[in-house]
């Protein structure tokens, strides 16, 4: 049981668009960081430790990481980190160090640029190096045997996938950040071609260039936020398999585990973000979660509208604080994922006063 | 059955990098054989080339500044190894030039002098290549040559180590 209440007392994020053309990340992520910190009420030199996601197979460059690290303000030296993922395990990390008494507040931040490369190619890389990458199956293909293999055990129809990706693209509507904004209806995306049977384009998540910024506080420094503080009830992430052909793709022990472990269960939720890039994927998520029909799940659209890698995990846990602060309900669960097909998960509980 | 000891997966992967605002104006600059650098506004030190932030404050460097091809050589390697990338026969010299008005030394080679002259403290200046050749790379700037200029006292430069 955590010992020191987190609040998530800040979080701003980019327009998630699919080709940042002129900015590179540290002049991507300075606005960002700059409201976020603005939000907390807090000065950089007032944060207690700062951690970061990201992944240097998207710029291509070794040590990429450091580079964004202009945009913070690192001199004289900071107490700073970097995790190789989404910024969802970053804010993990910056909770556990609040956990140890050290820090009393945190800044977490994820950027992506993933236009820069071949995306579904470059997924490619964090495969098994010596039965299943020099193969090149690419993230669709990958996200295409789990949907088929999901589909045949279940049931759901490709219809049903298609009513998932109408309901994210439309409360995209109202997400200014958003980057797939308009959707035809179920009928009308299910007359499109596959991209990968049994996936068609609407199923699959944009690419996207984008990058994200939450603050958290302990103590003293949740009295500075300018932002409803939201706090952290219960926060786990869990991993499968690396390899595909041991795990069942049709359901996702890991989330259900690290869901129980954050408290899921523990009251009523009234809204959720999660991290589903596929559409079958909510599906799948949905039941590990035992998220029923009454919960609103991805009021902002979700990564089936917006998707910028190593980013959309930290939004979805940004974008569930904000409504919660906002008023949309006292109880969310946000979700983040990474790896092929759902192999790693992390849940997070979050509460209003 | 012979034991595997090795395999080969071949991967390439082709990326479209992106310079950022900051070191396009730069290399613009570059074309028009000028050198364009950013100043910080809360702790005014001048960045050439410019990234777009100040690392020291984590604000943006909104100012523009010029500064001129002359500075000083901070430190130097002497380099007696066949280079991939610079065309140059060794030995020759890699310097970290500070130029006068910034405070970002940057890699440069010394020319047009014996490679085992170079020295800290050296004053140098830019050598462009002829108008007709400049363009949007640092490759405008050839190499440092030095001027007849006394050294420059290591108090001037010591925080550029
Ligand atoms: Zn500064």
């Amino acid at each position: 049981m955590p010992s020191r209440d987190v609040a998530i007392v800040g979080f701003a994020q980019s327009a998630s668009v699919r080709r940042e053309a002129s900015r590179n990340e540290v002049e991507m992520l300075m606005p960002i960081l700059q409201e976020a910190k603005r939000q907390a009420g807090l000065r950089g030199r007032d944060i207690g430790v700062t951690v970061s996601g990201s992944c240097d197979y998207l710029a291509g460059q070794p040590f990429a990481f450091v580079s964004a690290l202009d945009a913070v303000g690192a001199w004289p030296p900071i107490v700073e980190s970097h995790v190789e993922m989404d910024g969802a395990w970053a804010l993990y990390e910056a909770w556990v160090k609040l956990q140890t008494g050290e820090a009393d507040s945190a800044l977490v931040y994820a950027f992506g640029k993933s236009s820069m490369g071949d995306l579904p190619e470059v997924l490619t890389i964090q495969l098994d190096p010596y039965t299943t990458a020099p193969l090149w199956p690419d993230a669709v293909s990958l996200a295409a045997l789990q949907a088929r293999a999901y589909l045949e055990k279940t049931g759901t129809s490709e219809r049903d996938l298609a009513e998932v990706a109408f309901r994210s693209r439309r409360a995209a509507a109202a997400n200014p950040k958003a980057q797939v904004r308009t959707s035809a209806d179920a009928e009308t995306l299910l007359a499109t071609p596959y991209l990968v049977s049994p996936l068609r384009a609407h199923d699959c998540p944009p690419i996207s260039d984008g990058c994200a910024a939450i603050v958290l506080a302990c103590g003293d420094a949740v009295k500075k936020s300018a932002m409803t503080p939201v706090w952290i009830r219960g926060i786990d992430h869990r991993i499968e398999a690396h390899a595909l052909g041991v795990r069942d793709l049709t359901t996702s022990p890991s989330t259900k585990l690290a869901g129980e472990k954050a408290g899921v269960g523990k009251g009523r939720v009234d809204l959720a973000e999660l991290h589903a890039p596929f559409t079958h994927q909510e599906l799948i998520l949905r039941e590990a979660l035992g998220l029923g029909a009454g919960v609103d799940v991805n009021p902002s659209g979700g990564a089936l509208a917006a998707n910028p890698m190593m980013v959309a995990g930290l939004v979805r846990i940004g974008e569930a604080a904000a409504r919660l602060a906002g008023g949309a309900g006292k109880r969310a669960v946000a979700h983040a994922t990474s790896g092929p097909c759902l192999q790693q998960n992390l849940v997070c509980v979050l509460e209003r006063d | 059955m012979s034991e595997i000891t090795n395999i080969v997966t071949p991967i390439r992967l082709d990326y479209t990098y992106t310079a950022g605002h900051a070191t396009q104006r730069f290399l613009l600059g570059m074309a028009e054989g000028r050198i364009l650098g950013q100043r910080c506004p809360e702790c005014a030190k001048v960045y050439v080339p410019p990234r777009g932030a100040c690392p020291k404050c984590g604000v943006p460097t909104t100012d523009e500044v010029e500064v001129t091809g002359k500075g000083t050589v901070t430190t130097f390697c002497i380099v007696r190894i066949p280079s991939d990338v610079l065309s140059v026969p060794p030995p020759f010299t890699c310097a970290h030039v500070l130029l006068d008005g910034a405070d970002l030394p940057f890699f440069a080679l010394i020319q047009e002098c014996d490679f085992d002259a170079v020295r800290m403290g050296m004053r140098v200046e830019a050598v462009w290549a002829p108008k007709a050749e400049l363009a949007a790379t640092f490759e405008s700037i050839r190499y440092f040559r030095p001027i007849d200029e006394p050294d420059a006292p290591y108090e001037t430069y010591k925080e550029h180590l």
